[in-house]
């Protein structure tokens, strides 16, 4: 009987195994294999020749250029951007530090591609309404910049992403042992050979992993330069793809191109992930230690107002005028009129809120597909955690490896790879159905609650487990008494990562809308893309407003589960 | 019933040999220690006992029962073990509050509410936590928390009780009454209690047998405190239980010769032509200022002098050893034994283990003190 027993419990621990294997492999393996299938096996055999020449096409050949240009230019501004503010609020004597901080968070809320939609209404060449001030009051010939180009471009995505450093490096400096620092004052060392000899080394790990992780969103990043780049004929990968898959309606040359320049994505995101991972391990743990400490200000002396004057501008600047003029525009009769009370109303919102069948739908649409999203990335990335962190079982190291695709797999390579996956070629055809969209999003949002899920269960330790095994829990008795609860938080976290951004999701529902199963993103860029701007942006204002609410509910609930 | 029965265990991990051919029997209703230093492997045999790790060769047996025996692939799961356990860290839930805490094995094994509350509420007094049965762990302190996971360990009425250094993350006064209360709640309940520690004086305190492994999981001695403290087995177990003089000695003839001096021995302690060590503890040895009555001594030179409230330290070298002695403090004061750095001095013994000197690569530097390598042996065990 004993015997018995080992091999039921055995059974159980592979079932979940093999569960979470097979979730992995459907919902993110087979599309990426498929991805790659495509480029690289052409009529039963691998073909290298073939791919070499969709490379040197000269669109495709520009398109990687232009992804590596603008990667390249928005991952130094928003690193010099990025280190600068979290520099002040950490380091110095900057007034109200802690609301600032909290300021420098907002554009991670902000959608960049609403964002590039407000400075298009800004900074269109002729439409644009600073432009038009300026050509108007000053008589300029021509606009005073033209947003329709790479510095538009990277300007616009360093204001939205560089937060990505801020976060990175205020914890680093945060975290940094200031003995490290005292001892070299104490060594006879000035302000400025400390920081140039001590603290940039220390911090410089920090950095670059942001940097790395903003040149990895960049250079998949498709809203920003798909609103502000298409107008000017700049195509990066994921625009390209898209435009292929778009026109041509999945010919066989296109999808050659768009699994090629997938496959290229693909590739570079693991190969900086590679390099973020090496970066972080080279000794960061040994030089900052776990603990806040109060480090040592910088007195800014006269600079002090200046500077949070110059924040604030910043901010004004980057969030609040975008933010204002998607509301404003949203109110107007017409687009191009200017904002004078006579020309507002809610009308437009009414409009889309009530009246318009495009807009109710993508915003029923969004909101159940990023429920349901949620849910189900939840519970399958608890249980994928779980397995990973804290099972023993053999066959462990395929999951783990599994584990970190979602991670390398940007979002229009996961939609090529749906399409190519679930368009009836292998007996299920959900293309065209809000179906394809949830399993895409699955795969999208599986690293946040990977991520998620693993945090909190490293926080359950071994003995608590092991503890309710010999009060005579079985397996599952533990999973449901003990385990759960604990991370219950973690589960929290992980829906709301994945359920506000996929209320603003674009990327992967550009590619695979059908003209029922529009998405809020969707809906926001097609209006614009008709012209139809003052709905567009009314919707991207509700849009706005969703998310602003869900992220004050998120941050309200974590702040009752940490106090 | 609960005699343990560990046959012929061996457990590796990867290509660590962590027990190796192990075997040790523990009786029903005694208290039972396994005392070693870090890595030595007593973790993982409380861990095979408790199930939570298989055997890869071997049998244990819990009474009558086989609970792992790697021959036909028997394992029993901890939960059908009938056992307590009690961690290091606690492991009390901290979701739960103390009487939720308590109460789960007994909801587990299905008994009806007010059996349940009544059983907890006996437990928590058992622990002297009756009153903060709705506290939730994160309002209890370190000796509190380790006195609920002790209640849900006992509130089932296990036969066996593991403990895997349970005292071990609390503080000194802490530590010495709750190694009194599980003593005392050992011999009121008349269980077998497994204790796993790397802390000598717990384990001479608790103990009615102990069993010493030493760093590669060996077993080294079996036996009562007493008999561990008195009679060490062997250089190891003598060095382990507490700070250990060793002297090396030569016999020359009848003589036993500690550098140039004569050691007073009885005869055949250390035979002519051996090489031996004489092992005693600080407060085996009698400093005196001169040979007064002209028994035989030792002469040394007192090389480091540390008052330390209830005696007094010195450290003595003796042609080359430096030994440490510990004198009462008014035995020092009443006797005139208060010596300063660089004082001569004489010493006599009583009660010298004897001990082959180790192989020439173990043995402690010339020169050296025999304490830098007990220190090294304490330093690992904490």
């Amino acid at each position: 009987m004993s015997a018995l027993v080992k091999k039921n419990s055995l059974g159980m621990a592979h079932v979940i195994l093999g569960l979470s294997i097979a979730v992995l492999v459907i919902v993110v393996a087979v599309p990426v294999l498929l991805i790659f299938l495509n480029a690289f096996w052409a009529e039963g055999k691998f073909n290298i020749t073939d791919v070499i020449a969709v490379l040197r096409e000269p669109e495709t050949y520009q398109a990687l250029l232009n992804s590596l240009i603008i990667a390249s230019g928005t991952t130094l501004g928003s690193t010099a951007v990025g280190t600068f503010f979290a520099w002040l609020v950490t380091r110095t004597d900057l007034p109200f530090k802690k609301f600032m901080r909290g300021m420098f968070l907002v554009p991670f809320m902000l959608p960049s591609f609403i964002g590039a939609l407000a400075w298009k209404m800004l900074l269109s060449p002729r439409a644009g309404y600073i432009n038009r001030f300026f050509m108007d009051a000053f008589g300029l010939d021509g606009p005073i910049f033209n947003i329709y180009s790479y510095l538009g471009i990277v300007a616009v995505e360093v204001m939205y992403l560089f937060p990505f450093v801020f976060i990175q490096v205020c914890g680093a400096l945060e975290r940094m042992d200031p003995t490290l620092e005292e001892s070299a004052r104490i060594s006879g060392a000035g302000l400025f050979t400390i920081t140039r000899k001590i603290t940039i080394p220390l911090v410089l790990p920090s950095i670059l992993s942001g940097a790395l992780l903003i040149m990895l969103y960049s250079m998949a990043h498709f809203g920003t330069v798909a609103v502000l780049g298409i107008e000017n004929g700049i195509y990066n990968i994921p625009t390209l793809i898209y435009e292929r898959i778009h026109q041509s309606a999945g010919s066989f040359a296109s999808i050659r191109t768009g699994t090629v320049l997938a496959s290229v994505l693909v590739v570079s995101a693991a190969f900086i992930i590679w390099l973020q991972g090496k970066v972080l391990g080279r000794g960061r743990y040994q030089i900052i230690a776990g603990k806040s400490f109060r480090p040592v200000e910088l007195k800014l002396r006269a600079l002090r107002w200046p500077l949070l004057g110059f924040c604030l501008l910043y901010i004004g600047f980057t969030i609040v005028l975008p933010t204002a003029v998607i509301f404003l525009v949203g109110g107007l009769k017409t687009y191009g009129l200017p904002f004078a009370p006579e020309n507002l109303s809610l009308v437009n919102y009414r409009f889309i809120l009530f009246e318009y069948q495009v807009t109710k739908d993508a915003i029923l649409n969004s909101v159940t597909l990023g429920l349901a999203a949620a849910f189900i990335t939840m519970f399958a990335g608890v249980m994928i955690s779980y397995v990973i962190v804290k099972m023993r079982v053999r066959g462990k190291g395929i999951l783990e490896f599994l584990g970190m695709l979602p991670f390398s797999v940007p979002g229009s390579v996961i939609a090529l790879g749906v399409i190519l996956a679930w368009s009836g070629k292998y007996g299920v055809n959900l293309y065209n159905t809000v179906w394809i969209i949830l399993v895409a999003y699955i795969a999208r949002y599986m690293a946040f609650s990977l991520k998620a899920n693993s945090a909190a269960l490293e926080q359950v330790h071994d003995s608590l487990m092991e503890a309710a095994r010999a009060c005579g829990a079985s397996m599952w008795q533990t999973l449901r008494d003990i385990v759960l609860p604990l991370v219950r938080p973690g589960m929290l976290a992980a829906f709301f990562l994945i359920f506000l951004p996929s209320l603003r999701e674009l990327t992967v529902s550009i590619m695979l809308y059908a003209p029922t199963t529009r998405t809020i993103g969707v809906a926001i860029y097609t209006l614009n893309e008709d012209g139809e701007t003052v709905v567009s942006a009314a919707l991207a204002g509700i849009a706005l407003l969703l998310i602003i609410t869900g992220q004050t509910i998120i941050n309200r609930v974590s702040a009752k589960y940490q106090g | 019933m609960a005699t343990i029965l560990v046959e012929s265990v061996s457990k590796r991990y990867g290509t660590h040999l962590v027990l190796d051919n192990f075997s040790l029997r523990i009786e029903h209703g005694e208290c039972f220690t396994l005392l070693g230093p870090s890595g030595c492997g007593k973790t993982v045999l409380l861990r095979l006992i408790a199930g939570f790790e298989t055997p890869d060769s071997g049998s244990i047996r819990i009474g009558e029962t086989v609970v792992a025996k790697a021959d036909n692939g028997v394992h029993l799961p901890p939960e059908r073990r009938g056992l307590g356990v009690v961690f290091q860290d606690y492991a009390v839930w901290p979701h739960l509050s103390v009487f939720d805490n308590v109460a789960y094995p007994l909801k587990l094994a299905g008994l009806p509410k007010q059996a349940v509350r009544d059983r907890v509420l006996e437990s928590v007094a058992l622990v002297n936590m009756t009153g903060l049965e709705n506290r939730l762990p994160s309002e209890l302190s370190g000796g509190q928390q380790q006195r609920v996971a002790l209640a849900r360990a006992l509130v089932a009425r296990p036969a066996l009780l593991l403990l895997d250094e349970p005292l071990s993350n609390l503080d000194a006064n802490l530590r010495e009454e709750m190694r009194f209360e599980i003593k005392e709640l050992q011999r009121k309940l008349d269980i077998t209690v497994l204790y796993v520690t790397h802390d000598q004086e717990i384990a001479l305190a608790l103990s009615d047998r102990l069993a010493i492994l030493d760093e590669n999981g060996t077993l080294r001695q079996t036996g009562t405190p007493l008999e561990i403290f008195e009679r060490p087995a062997d250089l190891f177990v003598f060095s382990f239980m507490g700070v250990a003089n060793l002297l090396p000695a030569r016999g020359e003839g009848d003589a036993c010769l500690v550098g140039r001096q004569s050691l007073p021995v009885q005869p055949g302690a250390c035979p002519d032509g051996a090489r031996r060590l004489a092992g005693f503890r600080p407060s085996d040895v009698r400093i005196d200022r001169e040979n007064r009555d002209d028994t035989p001594c030792l002469r040394g030179t007192v090389r480091r002098a540390s008052f330390l409230g209830p005696v007094m330290d010195y450290l003595v070298e003796v042609d080359g050893s430096t030994l440490r002695v510990s004198v009462d403090t008014h035995e020092a004061l009443d006797r005139g034994r208060v010596f300063r750095d660089g004082e001569p001095c004489v010493l006599r013994f009583h009660n010298l283990h004897w001990f082959d000197a180790p192989d020439a690569a173990k043995a402690p530097p010339a020169g050296k003190s025999p304490l830098a390598d007990v220190a090294a042996a304490k330093g690992a065990g904490a």
